[in-house]
């Protein structure tokens, strides 16, 4: 019963997750547009939720051993830098590279932040973080009416 | 919660901003000083921003590097009156432009909002977020 209920909330959950650390990486690029040389980031949502939908089913095997099976070269201390963005490095949001978005008009002073687009897709993303709690919200409501079931 | 890194990230963001706010609002005010705490004639100051990287990896707050003092050569105003006035008549004031100041000082304080925006947008998702399944 529990476990059919974590797998009803499990999408909502998991997508919930992924908004937040979106709108965070979105807050950091409104932060920095003054910035010399900050390049703006994103991540792929689409990508991120199918990747974060597939891992958190078997998580503990798979972040393991693709942690131990991707990396070429072994790290022996932690200053080493990974090659690539690989899942649990810097560069990474739970497997997803984080990547960096195209400047429409380059500034002088090498930063890359476009305030309209970051505003933009802040705004978005916080609207659509509202609307899965809402989901979520009425989810866990059709639920307590079929428990009560008055 | 992940939400609350926001407010580390836009509160390091405005007091970066306040600092650069600081700066300018000093140099506006002392566009006329010929001489500062060293005695020299005073030189504009700038801020330098520099990205903050933070253990987690999605979030990334500011801070201020340093402040850097403008190299331009100082204005030479011919002022024989002034008792600043060197032996050829002319004061050396200070290399503050004041326009530039002024476009400083609007973009800082438009930063410094947003940010402000950036909080309470945060503010009111961990809200929302309380409130799930009431």
């Amino acid at each position: 019963m529990i476990g059919k209920l974590d797998e009803m909330m499990r999408f909502q959950e998991t997508a919930l997750n992924l908004r937040e650390k979106r709108q965070q990486i979105l807050a950091s690029n409104i932060a920095n547009a003054d910035t010399p040389n900050y390049k703006a980031r994103d991540i792929d949502f689409n990508k991120a939720l199918q990747s974060a939908l597939s891992n958190s089913g078997s998580e503990t095997v798979s972040s393991a051993s693709a942690a131990s099976a991707a990396s070429g070269l072994t790290k022996t201390t932690i200053t080493h830098l990974s090659g690539n963005a690989q899942a649990g490095s810097a560069d990474s949001i739970d497997g997803t590279p984080l990547l960096y978005s195209n400047p429409a008009q380059a500034s002088i002073d090498g930063n890359t932040v476009d305030m309209d687009m970051q505003r933009n897709a802040f705004t978005d993303n916080a609207m659509r973080y509202e609307a899965s709690l809402t989901f979520l919200s009425s989810k866990i409501k059709s639920m307590l009416t079929v428990i009560q079931g008055q | 919660m992940s939400l609350f890194n926001i407010f580390n990230v836009a509160g390091s963001a405005m007091s970066a901003q306040s600092q650069r706010l600081n700066v300018v609002s000093s140099n506006i005010a002392n566009a006329d000083s010929t001489t500062s705490a060293d005695g020299k004639t005073y030189r504009a100051k700038q801020v330098e921003f520099m990205a903050m990287p933070t253990q987690d990896a999605a979030s990334t707050g500011v801070k201020v590097n340093r402040v850097v003092e403008d190299s331009a050569p100082p204005k030479m105003v011919y002022d024989p009156q002034n008792p600043a006035a060197d032996e050829t008549g002319h004061v050396a004031m200070p290399n503050v432009n004041v326009v530039e100041e002024m476009v400083n000082m609007i973009s800082a304080s438009r930063s410094y909002q947003t940010n402000v925006e950036t909080m309470n947008a945060a503010k009111t998702m961990l809200l929302k977020t309380l409130t799930l399944g009431q």
